[in-house]
């Protein structure tokens, strides 16, 4: 089956910055895909070479087959983009602006198209407002539905909930998981660890330009995360067992880090044969920000950057 | 179907919206260059016989807002939608540079065509022109607004920020309009300053503009035309091998 974006060997440079280098990876068809990656890692400049926004200085991009360079009009009309830059034309209304959006695209008569999608995205009622007078949310679900007129199969978000209040977020994540059943493909870069968790089948993380780890999901949870455990107990030290490793301890206070739950068995009988009792028990499950704070650290503990992160 | 009528119109109506500033303001400009030099030089500046000063002057004034315009059209246009950001929108469907520049192209002749239209309609009960050449007319008419047109788009792919605009507005097309024979007969400058104005393409463009309402002319309507004609490929060249390049639109 020909992937709905097949990235290969794709370079850019920018002066002295290596903004990627030999980025190589496949997006099925359907898939939602998660794009991570600390601030200027590549995310937008990858995004801007599938767009056709940025040419890259080596390697090919194609969109359900398409080549953006050498076949650029059939991969647009394949790619709606939702550009993380909160734009718009203030000469224009809501309408107007989906309008000419379509006819950029080659689209006459899409009016009925049109309104659906402001239905689906809560903008009718400002379908005739200028652009000027939206607040951010707003204009950001314009940028949404900018990327949509053209029903591409493949919709890329950078970034698409920066900035945007938690009720709007839920309303936009419930719009783009239902194009996703749609059967579109959903290319997703974000910022809200917890967001891609939640929506992203797989995930690739992108460091200094280069793909660290792409994985399902769910094996990143297993591999790279383990468990977390808060525990107080009647002594100064926990006894050692394999799979078990002290974070930090303040007094009878202890964060640990679990291998599995096999790990967490072991500290138990461990801790019931030496008789000791358990006064404060909290166990965290693994979550992808640990994963992700871990593959950027290069596999170090990443307790320490937990916060920085936040 | 392609991209380019939706963005041609989406240019026309860039400027139809705000007309006022856009189409009314260049003609009170051209009105009143036209009461206040008229006013002041009637009579003491010789052109062509039989011709009054203010009729000779009005025709360099129409092709001068015709220019201005042409150029403030495609130029303005683009160094908005790149600082504003909404150029994305125009880089994202698969309009390709052809159509980009075409585009561009034809909605800054328009803005010229209908200004410089309307200066000549304004003054038309006021300073009655002979119309000797009207197809001459209309032909520097368009070519002069198209090379201002790409010339416009070239400098707003190459300004960054509006004020560098200006400069080039201020600094080269400016000079060039002023010193290209709009308010005298380049017959009437000193040798030196003659020879010099005829290395200005804007002086092609106006003496041929003239030509068509006086049937007369500073140098032959053949030679300008051959000037003009050149100068537009040779911009409209450099607008689309920027274009293609991608040239500060596409990093």
């Amino acid at each position: 089956m020909t992937a709905a974006v097949e990235i290969r060997q794709v370079a850019k440079r920018y002066g002295a910055l290596q903004a990627l280098a030999d980025v190589s990876f496949e997006i099925a068809e359907g898939e939602f895909f998660g794009l991570l990656g600390p601030n200027g890692a590549g995310k937008t400049t990858l995004i801007s070479v599938i767009a056709g926004l940025v040419r890259a200085d080596a390697g090919t991009v194609r969109v359900l087959g398409a080549d953006v360079v050498a076949d650029y009009r059939r991969a647009r009309r394949l790619l709606g983009v939702v550009p993380q830059e909160l734009v718009f034309d203030p000469f224009f209304s809501v309408r107007e602006t989906l309008r000419f959006q379509s006819g950029y695209f080659g689209l006459r008569g899409n009016d009925a198209w049109i309104d659906e999608i402001m239905h689906y995205l809560d903008l009718t009622a400002k379908a005739d407002t200028n652009m000027r007078a939206l607040s951010g949310g707003m204009k950001r679900r314009v940028l949404v539905a900018q990327a949509l007129v053209h029903r591409p199969r493949v919709i890329v978000l950078d970034e698409p909930t920066a900035g945007v209040d938690v009720e709007l977020r839920q309303g936009l994540w419930q719009f783009v998981r239902r194009l996703n059943r749609d059967g579109h493909t959903i290319v997703l870069t974000t910022h809200y660890l917890e967001e891609a968790e939640q929506l992203c089948a797989r995930i690739a993380m992108l460091k200094a330009g280069r793909v660290v780890t792409l994985d399902s999901t769910r094996n990143l949870l297993d591999t790279f995360s383990g468990l977390q455990l808060k525990l107080s107990v009647d002594r100064f030290a926990l006894p050692v067992v394999d799979g078990v490793s002290v974070l930090a301890s303040q007094g009878e206070r202890f964060t640990v880090r679990l291998r599995d739950y096999v790990a967490l068995e072991a500290l138990l009988h461990s801790l019931r044969e030496a008789g000791a009792e358990i006064r404060e028990f909290e166990l965290a499950p693994p979550d992808l920000e640990e994963v992700f704070l871990r593959v950027m650290r290069g596999g170090e503990a990443a307790e320490a950057e937990r916060g920085a992160l936040a | 179907m392609s991209g380019f009528p939706t963005l041609l119109y989406k240019e026309l109506v860039r400027f139809w919206k705000v007309a006022f500033q856009t189409v009314a303001a260049p003609v009170l400009t051209a009105l009143l260059y036209l009461v206040v030099f008229a006013h002041a030089l009637e009579g003491r500046v010789s052109v062509y016989d039989g011709v009054s000063y203010t009729a000779f002057l009005l025709p360099g004034l129409v092709m001068m807002s015709v220019l201005q315009n042409a150029f403030a059209n495609s130029s303005s246009s683009l160094i908005q939608s790149k600082i504003t950001g909404n150029v994305v929108f125009l880089l994202l469907p698969p309009i390709s540079y052809l159509e980009f520049f075409a585009a561009y192209l034809a909605a800054a002749m328009v803005r010229g065509l209908v200004v410089g239209g309307a200066v000549l309609a304004v003054t038309a009960p006021l300073v009655p022109l002979p119309l000797a050449q009207p197809a001459w007319v209309l032909g520097f008419a368009l070519l002069g607004s198209a090379i201002l047109g790409a010339l416009g788009v070239i400098a707003g792919l190459w300004a960054d920020k509006f004020d560098q605009l200006a400069a080039f507005q201020n600094f080269v097309i400016m000079p060039l309009t002023f010193l290209s024979g709009v308010f005298y007969s380049i017959h009437s400058l000193p040798a030196f300053w003659q020879a010099l104005s005829h290395f200005n393409p804007f002086f092609y463009m106006i003496d041929g503009f003239r030509y068509g309402f006086f049937g007369r002319s500073d140098v032959s309507p053949m030679a300008s035309l051959a000037v003009v004609a050149t100068c537009f490929a040779a911009l409209a060249l450099a607008a689309l091998a920027l274009l293609r390049s991608g040239y500060k639109l596409r990093g």
